[in-house]
């Protein structure tokens, strides 16, 4: 066993330290009273990690202003984008930081294959390293991309409906072939540097090609996915470089991020190759229009105020339309006003509500609803038939009943039973469907009663009704 | 950075195990904290950084400079914008326990 220098030795010792610190942050992250701390240990194990690397790595005399520069345009442009995107944003934002992760990991494959070609031109790497490279950079490209369109879709810049074309699927099957052919030849017959190239560009197209299918609803899903691809990607580059905390930290990141993306799919009721691949919403646009449109019965903020201040029992179901119209801190005072009077109030919230899980809990804590009085579906489902009034804001598919029987495309979901309240008030902004794209009965309930409008308008003219009720 | 059989298979045990780390510790989570973990671990692969310093400390031509220079500043976007938003996610849970916040 050949010596290793004193500060190589120093080197593995902060790499083990920040990979401890990284594993206590996810598992402090995944429980409610740790994981600000954890959040803060994996911050701190981080800064170790770049600033040993910055201080003591080889070449960083000369080239530290590119660190340096980097450095500062990231932190900068990633602490704003961080501090003032809106909290209704917030999955568009983990998708563009992820997306910058994962372009960082291909690009970091490609400059060591570049970097290799000029050391020795011509001349085949070991497999391992150069099956490490091709991956880092597939993944890492297909992450970038990917992220980008998940992004659009969320943001409203690409049409949130699956996108799909005639032979879509093959085009997607010839891009992996052609992959693969490509990474085999750069591997084992000749190190080309253009086809090289051009694998990173197919890449590219592969990750939107294999974003565009899936619905915006699904996005969550897919963000999730795309994280622990950078992951894999971030343990290749690990393994091309050696070292040893991008090895163990992007494996984390890989594994618990699959793990993730498999414990959304199951609240959901989905395999995840059906996220990926069934293109959700597709089939249920035609029956959509015309099904139930006249038998809506409208009701007005006074009267639905009026029905919610004289029940015994109210649940507000929120939903993505809450988060959009940022009426949480309406919705908080709309429960105060009637906790103040005597109502039992409580708030329903479904795994998937929003576009996130937990994305309701974030929303409603930040108008400081406290949290006794958030209910997650499996608690709170029994109680719907004792309740006076379900108030539905902005939630569409997980109460729509459709998903109880089958033939549905949300076939199988597990939904919250506003259907068996005495009374249900819908707050909705509009006539369409839902993310899915599909019918919802509920609407159209006997005792069922619309409140068309912006959610923030609406319920502050339920706070104005309960006040004068 | 020619590896040795040896120090391949060390890399390859600590992949595994790791691997086999991070599916135990998040194989128990509320649904509440789904977001704020995959942010936090969306942080955590921002150690990519870490490569882009590497490649950077070495490249010696300009396009090597340029792509280096990119990397780092996306690894950098990657940390700071993950880390700063999950404890933007997570002040908004201090209330818990009872209290008003």
């Amino acid at each position: 066993m050949e010596d290793l220098s004193t500060l190589d030795v120093l080197t593995f010792l902060v790499w083990l330290v920040a990979s401890v610190t990284f594993i206590f942050a996810l598992k402090f992250l995944a429980s409610p009273k740790t994981a600000r701390t954890g959040n803060l240990l994996g911050a701190a194990g981080m800064a170790l990690v770049v600033a040993w690397t910055f201080f003591t790595t080889e070449g960083m005399l000369e080239n530290w202003w590119i660190v340096a520069v980097g450095g500062a345009i990231g932190a900068v442009a990633g602490w704003l984008g961080a501090k003032r995107v809106a909290m209704t944003a917030m999955p568009q934002m983990v998708a563009i930081f992820n997306g910058a992760g994962g372009g960082a990991a291909a690009l970091v494959a490609v400059v060591e294959f570049l970097r290799d070609q000029e050391l020795h031109p011509g001349e085949l790497l070991p497999l391992p390293f150069i099956i490490a490279t091709l991956l880092g950079a597939i993944i890492g490209s297909v992450s970038l991309t990917g992220s980008i369109v998940a992004w659009g879709k969320l943001q409203g810049v690409i049409a949130a409906r699956p996108v799909r074309y005639p032979g879509s699927q093959w085009v997607t099957a010839l891009l992996f072939l052609v992959l693969i052919g490509l990474g085999v030849y750069v591997a084992v017959i000749e190190p080309s540097t253009p086809l090289f190239l051009l694998f990173v560009v197919l890449a590219l197209v592969l990750g939107v090609q294999l974003t565009m299918p899936i619905g915006g609803a699904d996005m969550p899903v897919v963000i999730s996915l795309l994280n622990a691809y950078t992951g894999i990607a971030v343990a290749a580059t690990g393994f091309v470089l050696s070292n040893y905390a991008l090895l163990i930290a992007g494996t984390l990141v890989g594994a618990s991020g699959t793990i993730l993306t498999q414990l959304m799919c199951k609240a959901m009721n989905r395999s995840l190759f059906n996220v990926l691949f069934a293109g959700f919403g597709t089939g249920g646009e035609a029956a959509a229009a015309g099904e139930g449109e006249e038998s809506l019965k409208e009701i007005n903020a006074e009267d639905a105020a009026v029905l919610m201040a004289y029940g015994k029992r109210v649940i507000i179901v929120p939903g993505y339309g809450m988060a959009v119209a940022q009426a949480q801190g309406p919705v908080r005072e709309l429960m105060d006003l009637l906790v103040a009077r005597g109502v039992d109030v409580q708030f329903a919230i479904h795994p998937v509500a929003g576009r996130m899980p937990g994305h309701m809990n974030v929303l409603l804590a930040e108008a400081n609803v406290p949290y006794d009085r958030l209910q997650e579906m499996d608690e709170i489902n029994d109680d719907f038939a004792d309740t006076d009034v379900a108030l539905v804001i902005g939630a569409n598919d997980v109460v729509n009943p459709l998903a109880r029987e089958p033939g549905s495309p949300i076939s199988g979901m597990p939904i919250l039973n506003v259907d068996q309240a005495k009374n249900i008030i819908v707050l909705k902004r509009g006539r369409g469907t839902g993310f899915a794209g599909i019918p919802n009965p509920l609407f159209s309930n006997e005792k069922t009663r619309m409140l068309f409008g912006n959610a923030k308008e609406t319920v502050e003219a339920l706070v104005q009704g309960v006040k004068q009720a | 950075m020619e590896l040795s059989a040896f120090e391949l298979l060390s890399a390859l045990f600590i992949l595994v195990l790791a691997a086999f780390v991070g599916y135990e510790v998040v194989s128990k989570v509320p649904t509440m904290l789904h977001t704020p973990l995959m942010s936090g671990a969306n942080a955590v692969h921002g150690v990519i950084v870490v490569g882009a310093m590497l490649v950077a400390a070495t490249a010696d031509s300009p396009i090597a400079i340029l792509l280096s220079l990119i990397a780092v500043i996306l690894g950098t976007i990657n940390v700071v914008g993950g880390f700063t938003v999950t404890d933007r996610m997570l002040e908004m849970f201090k209330g818990r326990g009872g209290g008003r916040g």
